[in-house]
């Protein structure tokens, strides 16, 4: 049996200004400022909101547990559903799914969501080392645990050391049209780059996401919704999630098949055949520089072995064939638990004509991705300029 | 709106502590013994959801590693909330609900044991003006029971025959932690004591929900859910009337619930004071069935009560003992957060 989903359209969009410390307002602070800039772009006040689905990455961040408890005041939610969702990095794209969820199943017809993470508040890289007895090797932080798999993705490849280093030149370059992103750094230069220390070898502290402080929200609605926003809205064209373990014999790390899956789902829901030819951006989920060409392989963008030569040849920079993180991406902004829905935030920025200096022309069709865990969960979905058409 | 059912219910024994037991462990089997009951395997459900909370395993990301007891693979359509149970349930219904999938596997756990509980709260309070103060859950509860008191709701009999009636309705509860006749004890902080509180429990729960069709299939006798919602209410307890629930009153609207009288309501209320503010919510008559379960004051493993308190209501349908009940669920100090579905069984 098959219900007819309503539509889902993204009418509001607010982002903080991320930084590595956050230190004038509170917790509650942070989130309200994202929040009040979605409804103000939505031209909607507190009282249009039906729902609101937060979204976060360990709640050891910020040492409090079960934030929505604390933030529904600031949220505006007292009297009105609250859900929270982690489903580790992915977290943020996971939220607006869910949120997608209430108006797409007529449940609720205009949802606030939002991620956030205030990393000042603790040390995010010894939070995601775990101490004994605890035995995932997630060693020293993030990169720790990428590192191998990056290597292993240059053995496999026979890509140039080089093309890590031009993804973090690109990524940190289109980061200075972004007022939001976190690291502006105006004086970078290839070389620079390329001159960075190593941190966890082959990823240069150059090639590293920075850790910062920063919210994202966005208003989704139904097609009446729409129909009343001030501003062109982004529609949802398909969105899905995915998971497997975070070890198990026979994973392949470089391209897990739970990202492939989600990817195919999306696509099938969209009715893309050839997302080189048919999607025309994306903000992918690029903590360290070199998961840009594995993701360009794992969604489809290119063939196995070959996502490291659309990188080398440009076909990923702002005015490329396919930019790739024109809003500067993970790489310069990563307040953990939001990156992912900054990602799928931008997409929809990009359709609806309102990325400013990073805009893409003429994007219809842009790509929002995120992952999370050991390389284990996944998130995406894929915006237009124009409504679902079936 | 389609036609989404609890098709099947399992759970662990709770217990006070499972020293020999990982997170894993302690969720395998309860997953395993859900699936059986339907023949379905993970492959053939649409969507996975899950509810825990890092504070209680001590360690970010536990929940990646009790998706092993899942068998993620190949990989699955998954989400996790950080809230009870009965919050991930939620969100698979309301999957359900958009059509794109016509089965659910619901589950959650909480291994409470190796911290102490009353501190671990703490962390849920706003962080800079009261969790500082540390005021445990059970100090909270007992200004609740108070102001109850003083607004002449119940008095201290009243709260320990709460207490006396869970407890010997989960003498026929198999999985019960705290069951039969037990002393009230001393006060833990006046006005409650150790009887209106709930014990310390590891435990797991896990729910299948399935569509139409497909649930009938499945279940000789569904539990429809004929309506659900949550609402939370402000964080700081100055400014709520702690001897009322506006938040479950108004899910338990939005739910149906008041539609029709129920015979059964599984309520999640951890301590006694707080089902005296439950049954006025909910506006129960001394008809209802109330916690036959045992309800949380006989086992109460974090971030599972909630979730077991839907599973218990649909498993009195299924087997016939309800045509109609009401399952309840709470989050935060005090019933900040509170969710409420309304489950009926087809004529028999």
């Amino acid at each position: 049996m098959s219900v007819a989903k309503e539509p889902v359209a993204v009418v509001g969009i607010g982002q903080t200004k991320h930084v590595a410390a956050r230190k004038d307002v509170s917790i509650a602070g942070l989130v309200r400022e994202a929040a009040q800039r979605a409804l103000q772009d939505a031209e909607l006040t507190w009282a249009d909101i039906d729902a609101v689905v937060i979204g976060k990455a360990p709640d050891f961040f910020e040492g409090l547990m079960m934030p929505e408890l604390y933030l529904a005041d600031a949220l505006g939610a007292v009297g009105k559903p609250m859900l929270r969702v982690h489903t580790a990095g992915s977290v943020g794209g996971s939220t607006a799914l869910v949120a997608s969820n209430l108006v797409a199943s007529r449940v609720h017809r205009t949802v606030l969501t939002l991620a956030f993470e205030k990393q000042s508040e603790s040390n995010a890289m010894w939070g995601l080392s775990l101490p004994i007895p605890f035995t995932q090797p997630l060693l020293a932080g993030a990169g720790g645990f990428f590192a191998p798999h990056v290597r292993a993705y240059m053995r496999r490849t026979g890509a140039p050391d080089t093309v890590g280093s031009l993804v973090a030149y690109k990524d940190r370059r289109n980061a200075l049209k972004n007022p939001y992103a976190h690291l502006h750094e105006h004086d970078i230069t290839l070389e620079k780059v390329q001159a960075a220390p190593m941190l966890w070898d082959p990823i240069r502290y150059s090639e590293t996401c920075p850790s910062s402080d920063g919210a994202c929200a966005m208003i989704l609605t139904d097609r009446a919704g729409a129909a009343r926003s001030p501003r062109p809205p982004a529609w949802m064209l398909g969105g899905a999630m995915r998971s497997e373990p975070t070890l198990f014999a026979g994973k392949d790390f470089v391209s897990p098949q739970a990202g492939k899956d989600c990817a195919a789902d999306v696509y099938r829901q969209a009715g893309i055949t050839d997302p080189r030819r048919e999607i025309d951006a994306a903000e992918m989920y690029v903590p360290f520089s070199w998961y840009e060409p594995m993701w360009l392989e794992n969604l489809g963008f290119a063939d196995e072995g070959e996502g490291w030569k659309l990188t080398e040849s440009g076909v990923t920079e702002l005015d490329g064939d396919l930019p790739v993180n024109m809003s500067g991406g993970v790489l310069s902004t990563n307040p953990i638990g939001a990156s992912g829905m900054i990602r799928f935030a931008e997409a929809a920025l990009q359709v609806r004509g309102q990325a400013g200096e990073h805009q893409v022309d003429g994007a219809r069709k842009v790509l929002g991705h995120a992952y999370g865990g050991g390389a284990q969960f996944f998130s995406m979905w894929l915006v237009g300029a124009e409504p679902p058409t079936s | 709106m389609r036609e989404v059912a609890i098709v099947a219910f399992a759970q662990s024994d709770h217990l006070r502590t499972t020293d020999e037991l990982s997170e894993v462990d302690m969720v395998m089997p309860v997953l395993h013994q859900v699936l059986a009951q339907t023949g379905l395997r993970t492959s053939d459900i649409g969507f996975t959801c899950s509810g825990s909370s890092d504070y209680l395993a001590g360690r970010a990301f536990s929940f990646t590693m009790t998706l092993d007891g899942v068998g993620a693979w190949p990989p699955i359509s998954e989400s996790h909330v950080e809230m009870d149970g009965a919050w991930a349930m939620y969100e698979a219904w309301v999957k359900l609900l958009t059509g794109e999938v016509d089965t659910a596997l619901v589950y959650s756990y909480g291994k409470s044991s190796p911290g102490s509980v009353r501190d671990v709260l703490t962390r849920q309070l706003d962080p800079y003006y009261v969790a500082p103060l540390w005021p445990d859950a059970v100090a909270l509860a007992a200004l609740q029971a108070q102001a109850l008191i003083d607004a002449g709701e119940t008095d201290e009999p009243a709260l320990a025959g709460v207490a006396v009636r869970s407890r010997e309705s989960a003498a026929a509860n198999s999985h019960a932690q705290v069951k039969g006749s037990v002393p009230q004890g001393d006060y833990l902080v006046r006005p409650l004591r150790k009887g209106d509180c709930p014990p310390v429990s590891d435990g797991a729960v896990a729910v299948i929900l399935a569509a139409g069709d497909k649930a009938r299939e499945l279940c000789e006798r569904p539990a429809w859910i004929r309506g659900m919602d949550h609402r939370i209410e402000a964080h700081s307890l100055g400014v709520r009337d702690l001897t009322d629930s506006p938040s479950t009153r108004l899910a338990a609207e939005r739910a149906g619930a008041f539609e029709r009288p129920v015979d059964t309501a599984e309520l999640h209320a951890p301590f006694t004071s707080q089902e005296v503010v439950l049954r006025k919510a909910l506006k129960l008559g001394d008809d209802v069935a109330v916690n036959p379960s045992g309800g949380a004051l006989a086992a109460n493993p974090l971030m599972a009560a909630g979730l077991l308190r839907l599973g218990e209501a649909a498993a009195r349908i299924h087997r016939g003992e309800s045509d109609r009940a009401l399952a309840h669920a709470t989050s935060g100090p005090c019933l900040q957060q509170n969710l409420v579905a309304v489950l009926e069984g087809d004529a028999q």
